[in-house]
């Protein structure tokens, strides 16, 4: 018997319940629970008996022939399930056609009609399993299968129940993307098939009539092969009749939902001679070992093939794959949302709040953001200034008790009235709750964007169900950027949000957005052919090899440019999301063998398929705080000699198999990090220029920087001089060392840039004045040669504006620093064992530093006298008076003086650098020299 | 100023250190914390012209003229016309309707003279094809005319009309030209300094230029000329001979040569050794503020106090080269710009105490008409000196790669200065920018109506 799945409730226990929380606790989903007795009890798993280690996207389908059935699973591989039972999950989840799909003859009407079904968003648990889901049923068309129609489902599954009950709205709007973007890909693929037929049943027609013909001449008209004939004849014909409906009906699908009086039917015709002529490159271009995908047949060289009378629908018949089912195009890009929704999602609850929740409020600190920050996290917004505003206003009107609310999904008030909750006993003791999930974020919707006009919301209540942003899924219009409203909406999936924003923005950019499939099919504006023809381009970047000749330079270029940007910042998000793991691995790979997992129970389990390694690391996460100094102790203690001659970055051959699948993983989401993450390519610096920084390039040099603080006594003085604007210099005769020390302070550099701009990491010129406004860290090569000599002489020159780190000799030639500001940033006995964690910390103090230098800016009695009477050193004095109470050491104030002026640049010239140069402060301060 | 001319007496010796200066980094004095450096230039950039109070031109080998912001750093125009170097640029002002109107003239070795318009960048006057290419010019505001100096004088009015001309110099032509009360003009030819006259004729709107007088008691080459106020003005020559001449008589009040040398070269022989190594002691610029005078003697400075007649303050080696151009300041302050690429900034100060030895160099210096007996007694002459101060250094600005040419003061605003790196620098007093800053911030802020 088929288990019934418990359907969750999207509700909370104390709903409506006490609306005095005490603030003054930690939210609830950042408690660390008691730590339990159990030594294999991971603190934040409240299903340790799952079988799975990690969250996973299922897909599965149910099958007319053998029932639901899995199909595959994203991150692929064994591992990634366990001993979990996928076609039982699948069963479970599947069972329930949630979906009112209706397809076929419906009463009164003649021939097939299409049912363009929304798709269904559930929550299901097994408890018994310890698996909860996001389950996103979907209908895919396909012409040989019964009523067309192909069930499939696309799931997120977890093991934290509340995971999926409070990500929920995102993991909606995720899959709802990744669903349209499939369903696009399936109505072309249909829409193609359709069109293959029609040709077959032409030439049938065509064949038929003339034995017909032949048939009246030799026997009469009336003779029974004739007669025959002719109903064969009837029948084809009748048959193309329909077929010709179906592609009406499914080539007019996106306008179908456009609810504009003056509704134009759909021009087929041009439609189809698009879809086979930009097909035609993208078939050119494949190597022929593809020579068998759907679309090969689709070119125009196709030869019409007799139909038998009988088509065969007998269950021997093979089903399309999901593969053919949808086209290549779009099966490709459906997969890459997916893989980047499991990296978005991946992680422990906590942290992707926290993720989240920083990312929205850097979003508004846009006066301070530029020092310190990653440029990807908050960057889109400065070009993205038609949603500015809005964007603006939603996250002013949220209050976030951030921590406080994210313990509940969204405002369930506003839920409430328009939950169905419909119960099933089906098992005594199992309640199952049907949840209409599509009525619920409507309604959610309205509540939100009451501003609108009811047009809109009509066209948004659709919205949802139909493609409205199918074109925005296809990733094409990021090459066409330019081109209007569609770009808000690629800026604005990408990130993760806050739930509410969230959905507000999405549901109010769906209204906007509504004529954007509009782009692909009618407007003549943007021809279809173009668009795809960029195709190859803008998703296979593994696949340069292959397609890049089919395109031109010129297109290249700005398409690959603007997908980078865009990789880079999934990278980025993805980085935040998998920190967590990347740290677990780093340990469990450096200490290698020699650790000793206390096996648990599920471990054992996972030992039985032999990926001990990795089984525990991510169920373990919170015992991985209390180890890693264990761990981390043994990994220096291996990396003994070798750390002090290149000591600053993890060996990459250690490393898990998990952490360099994941390091692979990401070079192929962006080639732009290429060089820099892969295992083999450890002599290249952390930044890479032409290409913005990310925050994992950070954390690597997060690590050089901790190692950097524990071998230079002088460390601090060397960061003051970075956080108060004076150059500094890393000489040095070995380019790698320098690179690596150069990298190591990068971190503290404010105003990086989102390129690295102030940073040079390698010079083997003399540098000039204008050099150093530009570059407040410079690599230079020491050589003995005239070049040289020419090098000193600017050294010595230029020596009262820089500092000067002599990586060979390790000294530091800097202004003399005894302040207390950057002690706890570089605290040479740090117990801090891990580079990301430094950097964390890192950044940390530094955002505190900016803190304080915003109010030091925005102070406006420290700068302007508050009546007439008061001169300058009245002003003066309270400035200094205010610098003292910070720190009481003035170098530490110019730390403050320094940044300040740097927000006051920012905020008075805007982000960019400007028409006018740069300005360049220095104080008159005589230079020490520090050994070590 | 006033410090100067009080504290004076006490003053009994002074010191002078033979080797070059070094200033450490610790200049509390120096105000200059903040530099912005303007590139647009390909050539050595040579003039700076200041416009108004917050614009300026630059000129250089590039034949480029560019008019920049000195509170933005912002370029505003670029003259392009020239097509070889810029040889003389000055600013010409007409009152306008509401404030008075700056043009720029500029002078070229492609023997153009163009004037411009900053605000607009148009080009609003030039001739072309003269004689000879222009080396100097002059303003002379109250008659609303100007003068060139090349291989000839020529007077032009506003709308570029050649009033009159002289006859054809030697090929050294004119060097440098001073205003000159009821009409005269000096003009500096290589060893003369020639005075003339310029006269209107029966018809108003033409001119005659007369020459007046040649003055003939420099021995070498005239290489500075300036004015110091109504009644005098001064010149300085290759060999270091300054002489102060009277404004109206034309006839030569002080005549000082400065001759740095070492305590135990005989006189005689300081005078030979001041032959062999002229550029040494060659006066390159002079300034004068009130009643001092300052001289750029090689790479040495030198001041000189109009009304006692008596040498305020020197300092035999005060840059590591020629000094290019020096600007007296009226807090007491000098600044110097050179050859070395550096600006140093200079305090006259009160010597510690009369218990200071005697000085372990000094300068020879003839008074007119005592030439003789100076000879004998050089070190006397020095200790007579009653006013001696020194002149201490108390910052320097380092950033050009290059021999600086020119500097302007902004005072407030800052510095600019120009250099054959083709380079041009605005340093600023980085407290009042930030200072600065901070009031548009809050400006901005109101406008914004917060953050």
């Amino acid at each position: 018997m088929i288990g019934s799945p418990d359907l969750v409730a999207f509700t909370k226990e104390n709903d409506f319940g006490d609306a005095n929380v005490d603030h003054s606790l930690l939210p609830e989903e950042f408690n660390v629970p008691p730590f339990p007795y159990s030594e294999n009890e991971n603190p934040w798993s409240k299903t340790s008996y799952a079988k799975f280690t990690k969250d996973f996207i299922l897909i599965s389908e149910f099958s007319e022939q053998v029932g639901p059935q899995p199909l595959l699973t994203i991150p692929d591989g064994p591992k990634v399930c366990g001993t979990f039972d996928l076609n039982y999950f699948s069963l479970r989840i599947m069972s329930v056609d949630y979906q009112a799909s209706f397809v076929g003859h419906p009463p009164g009407c003649s021939y097939p009609k299409l049912n363009f079904v929304e798709d269904s968003k559930v929550v299901l648990g097994d408890s018994k399993e310890g698996a909860f889901a996001y389950v996103h049923h979907l209908t895919l068309y396909d012409l040989e299968a019964r009523g067309f129609v192909r069930p499939f489902c696309v799931a997120y599954i977890s093991a934290d129940e509340r995971k999926i009950m409070q990500q929920f709205l995102e993991l909606s709007a995720e899959f709802s993307k990744a669903s349209e973007c499939l369903k696009t890909g399936n109505r072309k693929a249909f829409a193609n098939e359709i069109e293959k037929k029609l040709k077959d049943l032409e030439y049938t027609r065509a064949i038929l009539h003339k034995e017909t013909e032949l048939q009246k001449q030799s026997n009469g008209c009336f003779s029974t092969q004739a007669i025959e004939k002719a109903n064969e004849l009837a029948n084809v014909e009748k048959s193309i009749y329909e077929h010709k409906d179906l592609l009406r009906q499914i080539t007019s699908y996106p306008n179908r939902k456009m609810k504009d009086p003056d509704f134009l039917p759909y021009d087929s015709e041009n439609t189809v001679e698009s879809t086979d002529l930009g097909q035609d490159p993208m078939n050119d271009s494949k190597p022929q070992g593809q020579s068998d995908s759907p679309d090969i047949k689709r070119s125009p060289s196709y030869t019409p093939q007799l139909i038998k009378a009988k088509s065969a629908k007998c269950f021997d018949k093979r089903l399309k794959t999901l593969e053919e089912l949808c086209d290549l195009y779009f099966y490709h890009q459906t997969m890459d949302q997916l893989k980047q929704i499991e990296k978005t999602f991946r992680g422990d609850l906590c942290y992707i709040y926290t993720n989240q929740i920083g990312q929205a409020l850097l979003k508004k600190q846009k006066v301070t953001n530029f020092l310190f920050e990653d440029y990807s996290s908050w960057e889109e917004e400065e070009t993205d200034k038609d949603t500015y505003n809005e964007k603006d206003n939603l996250l002013n009107n949220l209050p976030p008790p951030a921590s406080i609310q994210a313990g509940e999904p969204v405002s369930l008030e506003s839920f409430a009235s328009c939950v169905e909750t419909l119960h099933i006993k089906m098992d005594p003791g199992d309640e199952v709750k049907v949840f209409q999930e599509e009525d619920s974020t409507e309604a959610c919707a309205c509540d939100v964007a009451q501003g609108l006009s009811d047009e809109c919301m009509d066209a948004m209540m659709k919205g949802s169900l139909s493609s409205g942003e199918s074109i925005e899924v296809l990733g094409t219009e990021k090459s066409f950027k330019a081109q209007g409203p569609q770009l808000n909406e690629t800026v604005t999936h990408l990130s993760p949000h806050y739930p509410v924003t969230v959905r507000k923005r999405i549901v109010t950019k769906r209204a906007n957005s509504e004529d954007s499939i509009e782009v692909l099919s009618t407007t003549d504006s943007i021809i279809p052919e173009d668009l795809r023809a960029s195709y190859p381009c803008a998703i296979y970047e593994e696949d340069y090899s292959d397609t890049g000749e089919d395109c031109t330079n010129n297109m290249h270029e700005p398409i690959f440019s603007i997908n980078s940007d865009t990789v880079a910042h999934n990278e980025c998000v993805y980085d935040a999301a998998t920190l967590v793991q990347v740290d677990a691995t780093c340990c469990m790979g450096q200490e290698g063998l020699s650790y000793r997992v206390p096996a648990p129970e599920l471990a054992q389990e996972c030992s039985a398929n032999g990926v001990v390694k990795q089984e525990p690391q991510s169920c373990r996460q919170g015992d991985l705080a209390l180890q890693v100094d264990f761990t981390l102790d043994d990994a220096s203690i291996s990396d003994g000699p070798v750390s002090s001659i290149t000591p600053y970055e993890l060996n990459p051959n250690c490393l898990s198999d998990e952490t360099s699948r994941m390091t692979l993983d990401d070079c192929s989401d962006s080639t732009s990090f290429m060089s820099t993450s892969t295992c083999s390519d450890r002599t290249n610096p952390p930044f890479l220029y032409g290409s913005p920084i990310t925050v994992k390039q950070k954390k690597k040099a997060g690590q050089c920087a901790l190692r950097f603080i524990r071998q230079y006594p002088f460390a601090q003085q060397a960061i003051h001089c970075l956080l108060s604007g004076r150059p500094l210099i890393v000489l040095g005769s070995d380019e790698r060392t320098v690179k690596k020390l150069v990298s190591a302070l990068s971190i503290y550099v404010p105003n990086l840039g989102k390129y690295g701009e102030s940073v040079k990491a390698w010079l083997s010129s003399p540098f000039q004045l204008t050099d150093l406004q530009i570059w407040k860290l410079i690599g230079i090569h020491k050589v003995t040669s005239p070049a040289g000599f020419s090098i000193l002489h600017s050294l010595k020159r230029y020596g009262r504006y820089i500092s000067i780190l002599d990586a060979d000799q390790k000294t530091l030639r800097c202004p003399p620093y005894r302040g207390t500001l950057v002690e706890r940033l570089a605290d040479h006995r740090t117990q801090i064992k891990h580079g990301s964690t430094y950097f964390l910390h890192a950044q940390s103090s530094l955002t505190q530093l900016c803190a304080k230098a915003f109010l030091y800016t925005f102070c406006h009695h420290l700068h302007l006298s508050v009546n007439p009477s008061e001169d300058q050193e009245v002003v003066a004095a309270r400035r200094t008076q205010f610098l003292r109470h910070f720190s009481c050491d003035p170098e530490d104030g110019k730390v403050l003086q320094f940044l300040s002026e740097l927000i006051k640049c920012h905020y008075l010239r805007g982000p960019g650098k400007g028409v006018n140069p740069p300005i360049f402060g220095f104080n008159y301060v005589t230079s020490v020299v520090y050994k070590i | 100023m006033l410090r100067w001319i009080l504290g004076g007496r006490e003053v009994q010796g002074a010191v002078e250190k033979n080797t070059v200066l070094v200033i450490g980094d610790e200049q509390p004095k120096n105000v200059y914390t903040e530099l912005q450096v303007l590139k647009g230039h390909f050539d050595i950039v040579r003039f700076l012209v200041q416009i108004d109070d917050v614009r300026f031109a630059s000129g250089g080998d590039d034949g480029l003229v560019l008019v920049w912001n000195v509170e933005t750093g912002e370029r505003l125009q670029e003259l392009r016309g020239h097509s070889q170097q810029i040889t003389a640029m000055a600013a010409y002002s007409r009152p306008g309707r509401w404030a008075p109107h700056t043009d720029l003239l500029t002078a070229s070795s492609d023997r153009t003279l163009s004037m411009w318009d900053p605000d607009t960048g148009n080009r609003v006057q030039t001739v072309s094809d003269l004689q000879s290419s222009v080396k100097c010019l002059l303003v002379l505001d109250h008659l609303g005319l100007w003068v060139s100096g090349g291989n000839e004088m020529c007077v032009w009015n506003r709308n570029f009309d050649l009033l009159c001309r002289t006859d054809h110099h030697s090929d050294a032509g004119i060097a440098a030209m001073v205003e000159l009360p009821k009409n005269c003009i000096a003009a500096a030819v290589d060893k003369e300094i020639v005075i003339y006259r310029l006269s209107s004729v029966a018809n108003e709107a033409d001119m005659a230029v007369t020459e007046v007088r040649r003055l003939t008691d420099h021995r070498d080459s005239i290489r500075a000329l300036i004015t110091i106020n109504d009644q005098l003005f001064a010149s300085g020559s290759h060999i270091g001979e300054l002489i102060v001449w009277h404004s109206l008589d034309w006839t030569p009040q002080v005549f000082e040569c400065i001759l740095w040398d070492h305590p135990h070269v005989s006189p005689q022989e300081e005078i030979k050794l001041g032959g062999q190594k002229q550029s040494e002691m060659s006066i390159h610029h002079m300034a004068s503020v009130g009643e001092f005078i300052a001289a750029a003697v090689g790479s040495g400075l030198y001041i000189y106090n109009i009304l006692t007649r008596s040498v305020v303050a020197y300092r035999k080696t005060a840059h590591d080269s020629n000094i290019r151009q020096i600007l007296l300041l009226p807090e007491g302050q000098l600044m110097s710009c050179s050859e070395d690429g550096s600006v140093r900034i200079w305090e006259l100060q009160d010597l510690p105490l009369p218990a200071e030895p005697a000085s372990a160099g000094f300068f020879g210096m003839w008074s007119f008409g005592r030439t003789s007996k100076q000879a004998s007694q050089p070190v006397k002459k020095v200790q007579e000196a009653p006013a001696l101060r020194t002149l201490e250094l108390i910052g320097d600005l380092i950033g050009h790669s290059g021999a600086i040419q020119m500097f302007i003061n902004f005072t407030d605003r800052g510095l600019v200065s120009c250099s054959t790196d083709h380079l041009i620098i605005i340093w600023k007093n980085g407290e009042r920018e930030s200072g600065l800053r901070s009031s548009s911030l809050f400006h901005k802020l109101d406008q914004n109506g917060g953050l």
